[in-house]
């Protein structure tokens, strides 16, 4: 097996690179790693972006056609930045009959963004998602992997406030 | 596997353990639908047009992945699937545009004829349809998106099919779209295989959209005029004011060697027939220098009295013919013919690209060892050393990677430099450029994974490219004899150029390669023949600037060009080309006749694997002569009998009248004779190739041809074992000169393709931006 042509020139950081080493190793076909591999990449870069494709692409022995075929499939491969805390809001039944809407819009009003948007300082973006398996605790919302529930709009001021403090904290990053 | 038998229909049937049921039931003559369904791909499932109800199964199947077993029973026809369908279809045309009328499918569209079968004439879904621009993804593919029923057959075609994997399907449900790799474009060879396999009007061709309606078109069954594979190909004519226009070229009916494979010459490249700058009346130099329009009569004329003036005063020594690596073997024929015995000159000669000469010598007496190109399908394991295959041969190449692909055949690559077909072999060989001749040791050595494997190989199909010329051909050839169970192929470029060899184009050999220093049978055929052996193409140039060379002929070649004769150089010379283009050679002409392009003509030629095809006039154009009509009336003007020259009508007696019976005896001549035994009628015109057909396969022992097979439109071998050993010479592999034309280019009629031309622009432009990247 020929070493990757780029394999000095990793864009992931070496921690995560080293992980997709042995994540390419791991299955009997190589392809098999792609979609946990896409969703490190979206963890550390922020999105997909072409370079992350083409090196995704490069390790697995895909085309970039390939690796979009399969990230076109998922809404939670992002192909555009979102913000540093991404706020997704669940609107499926359990959620939106306990308020989810209300919140949803209470949202909206405090950042000043609609569905997908992202806010000026980068710091937020806002989405409506489909059932994050929170009905218990309707409704739900979930911020990078963190969850949220049992909440009300009012809660929405409180649960910004703390996001804000943290991104003041470590100098927006 | 063994056969089961199982009941469709209430109809008992039997296939092979494992067959899919709805190939079992297509080869029963029971038709199932599908759309996804594309035999020699992958299996996809996703239209559930072919569902079929399984006993004892609950949920209906689909026929397209249900393999065949002992027992079982299906109903593929009941209201049930018929409703099942229907709905299928119903869902399909929830937003389809329904635009037809101006569709480039309409009239050939399976959508149509299913929605026509099963009646979804109404709709349950009223919302309105969401309407997606046409896209262009290169000079010949073109997107509709909401023509599209996500068959996914383009996406398989061109990865598994083509191994180019330029085509994807991105997103999810509904908002699925075929997406090209290039995000707004596509990154291909351009060979429109996914256009070809489109079962609706989703994928439509530069060439052909909105030109006609399918039904407006004749469909003609002939041979591609570009590399030496040989492809058939379907031309779509229609009539016009100029007499006819081709439209398109495919071969949707899947016959003859290539199936439905088609590559972008084959498939766009044929509109340099429809080219503004084609010649339409013969020229003549006049009296100021210029060539000047005149009549095919004055033409005619002209040419014949100098050529008779020039042999008559000079000898037919100072005479030179030029041959075509494109014209039919009947018209090569009859050019060898004619410069031998009208001409009396044994100068004749062709650009040759590959030395077919060493491999008719190498292979003489070896009977069953050639290869067709039918082998490269369903041959075991495949060495494949030298050449290009997938730019220079792509059926070849098609072919290969199918057999990889369907029968597991393991394909062996021994190549200077890295080729595409590396993806499909088993193992690999790197040899330096000039390595090849080491290669014979390295594998009787067993000398690595290649040749370990290789060697172990009960039997193989040898393919070599045109790195392989003279001594290091038979040594080859002799190594693969030795070893046994080896069949071989030669691949040279365009044509017919293999057929351009066999029939004797050449100055020391005679049709079948027989020497002109010992001819046999021909001595008597060929009355008036010189005795000693031609000057080659290069030596005629030397002859010409000399000032011994009175006289040239060249028909369908282009020196000029593909030889790099000065353009001055036959100033002293008298030149007749016969072209379908002014070229650079042409210009330098006192008589140029315009001549008919393949696809105007009735011929047979002979791919680069030595099999024979018919090619069929498909289009008509006003003023142009096929070449052999031209070589006709030239030798008539020069007051030769025509009847020696071709065999037609009744000729009366001619011969030995010494003998008292048989076939040398005075009763008939040898062609009548030869004609009554193998029960043709004698031709009736001296225009008609065929009758020169019958002389070649009364003298060239190769070209025993399966005459029911060939009018049928099929490939028939030839044998080019019958070669007469005795009187072999050795071949001039020097004079090899290969064009190596790739995928887009196609010498002569490639350079007035002006589509051909856009995409290797195209292709250009696409290269410079990847490398810029």
């Amino acid at each position: 097996m020929t070493p990757r042509e780029s394999e000095t020139m990793s864009i992931f950081s070496p921690a995560l690179a080293a992980r997709f080493d042995a994540l390419v190793e791991k299955y009997p076909v190589k392809r098999s790693a792609l979609i946990p591999m896409m969703l490190y990449a979206q963890d550390e870069i922020g999105y997909l972006s072409d370079a992350v494709i083409a090196e995704i692409a490069d390790r697995l022995g895909l085309t970039e056609l390939d690796v979009r075929n399969v990230a076109s499939y998922y809404s939670m491969l992002r192909f555009k930045p979102a913000g540093r805390f991404n706020i997704q809001v669940c609107t499926n039944i359990s959620c939106m009959l306990r308020g989810a809407y209300d919140l949803f819009d209470r949202f909206q009003e405090e950042l000043g963004v609609g569905h997908k948007g992202i806010t000026p300082d980068g710091v937020f973006s806002l989405e409506e998602v489909e059932c994050i398996g929170a009905c218990c605790w309707a409704p739900a919302i979930q911020v990078n992997y963190d969850f949220h529930d049992e909440l009300a709009a009012d809660s929405v001021p409180g649960i910004l406030q703390q996001y804000r403090e943290r991104a003041a904290a470590n100098g927006g990053r | 596997m063994a056969d089961v038998t199982f009941t469709v229909d209430g109809k008992k049937l039997t296939a092979p353990a494992g067959t899919l049921l709805i190939e079992a039931c297509r080869k029963a003559g029971i038709e199932i639908p599908a759309f996804c369904y594309y035999p020699g791909l992958s299996l996809q499932a996703a239209c559930r047009m072919c569902v079929v109800r399984q006993e004892k199964v609950p949920k209906l199947q689909t026929a397209c992945t249900t393999t065949v077993a002992e027992g079982q029973v299906f109903v593929t026809e009941s209201p049930e699937i018929a409703q099942a369908r229907k709905a299928t279809l119903q869902l399909l045309l929830g937003n389809h545009p329904l635009d037809c009328p101006v569709c480039d499918a309409g009239g050939e569209c399976e959508l149509q004829d299913m929605t026509f079968k099963y009646g979804a004439g109404e709709s349950l879904y009223a919302e309105a349809k969401q309407h997606r621009d046409e896209q262009q993804w290169s000079p010949a593919v073109f997107f509709d998106r909401p023509r599209c029923i996500l068959c996914y057959r383009c996406v398989r075609m061109c990865g598994e099919g083509m191994d180019v994997w330029a085509l994807g399907v991105q997103n999810r449900g509904v908002s699925s779209v075929i997406a090209p790799n290039g995000e707004d474009h596509l990154d291909c060879e351009e060979c429109g295989m996914c256009i070809d396999v489109c079962p609706v009007g989703a994928l439509t061709s530069g060439s052909y959209r909105y030109k006609t309606r399918p039904w407006e078109m004749n469909h003609v069954s002939t041979i591609c005029t570009h590399c030496g594979d040989g492809c058939k190909v379907t031309l779509g004519v229609r009539q016009s004011h100029e007499g006819t226009d081709l439209v398109r070229g495919d071969n949707r009916d899947k016959s003859g060697i290539n199936g439905d494979f088609l590559c972008a010459k084959g498939r766009f490249g044929f509109d340099f027939v429809n080219s503004e700058e084609r010649l339409a009346r013969p020229l003549v130099r006049n009296a100021s220098g210029r060539l000047e329009p005149t009549t095919w009569e004055n033409a005619l004329r002209v040419a014949a009295a100098k050529l008779k003036e020039v042999r008559d005063s000079r000898g037919g020594d100072s005479i030179a013919v030029l041959g075509s690596n494109r014209t039919t073997n009947e018209e090569n024929y009859l050019l060898q013919k004619l410069a031998r015995t009208v001409l009396r000159t044994n100068n004749i000669d062709h650009v040759r690209t590959a030395d077919y000469a060493t491999f008719a010598r190498s292979l003489a007496g070896q009977e069953h060892k050639a290869a067709s190109l039918r082998d490269a399908g369903n041959a075991p394991a495949i060495l494949l050393v030298g050449g290009n295959p997938t730019e220079e041969h792509p059926l070849l190449a098609w072919q290969l990677r199918s057999n990889v692909r369907l029968n597991k055949a393991r394909l062996y690559v021994v190549n200077h430099r890295t080729i595409k077909l590396e993806r499909q072999a088993k193992a690999v060989q790197g040899v330096p450029p000039n390595g090849y001749r080491d290669l014979t040791a390295l594998l009787d050595r067993n000398e690595g994974d290649l040749a370990k494997a290789v060697m172990a190989e009960e039997s193989l199909l040898l393919i070599f490219g045109q790195e392989y010329r003279g001594e290091q051909m038979e040594a080859l050839v002799s190594w693969g004899l030795k070893r046994g169970n080896v069949r071989f192929a030669y691949l040279g470029d365009h044509s017919n150029s293999r057929g351009a060899a066999d029939m004797g184009v050449l100055p020391d050999l005679l049709p079948g390669y027989v020497s002109v220093n010992a001819p046999g049978a021909f001595a008597e055929e060929y009355a008036g023949m010189p005795a000693a052996p031609g000057k080659t193409a290069p030596e005629f140039l030397e002859m010409a600037q000399s000032g011994q060379l009175g006289a040239l002929v060249v028909v369908g070649e282009n020196p000029a060009q593909r030889l790099g004769w000065a353009p001055d150089a036959l100033r002293k010379t008298f030149l007749v080309v016969q072209d379908l283009f002014l070229t650079e050679t042409a210009l330098q002409a006192d008589v140029v006749f315009p001549a008919a392009s393949l696809y105007e003509k009735t011929g047979t030629i002979t791919n680069t694997f030595g099999d024979v095809q018919l090619a069929k006039k498909a289009a008509d154009r006003p003023g142009v002569r096929p070449d052999f009509e031209i070589l006709v009336r030239l030798a008539d003007a020069m007051g030769a009998d025509v009847k020696a020259l071709v065999p037609f009508g009744k000729r009366g007696m001619r011969a030995d009248f010494g003998q008292s019976r048989g076939a040398q005896s005075g009763e008939a001549d040898r062609h009548a004779v030869w004609l009554a035994s193998h029960g043709l009628e004698p031709k009736l015109s001296p225009f008609d190739p065929l009758a020169v057909l019958d002389e070649i396969e009364r003298l060239v022992p190769a070209y025993k041809l399966d005459r029911l097979n060939l009018f049928a439109g099929n490939d028939v071998p030839t044998e080019p074992a019958f070669v007469p050993v005795s009187a072999l010479t050795q071949p001039r592999a020097d004079l090899v000169n290969p064009a190596h034309d790739g995928l887009f280019t196609s010498g002569t009629l490639g350079r007035y393709s002006a589509y051909l031309r856009e995409i290797e622009e195209h292709q250009a432009h696409q290269l410079a931006e990847t490398a810029a990247d």
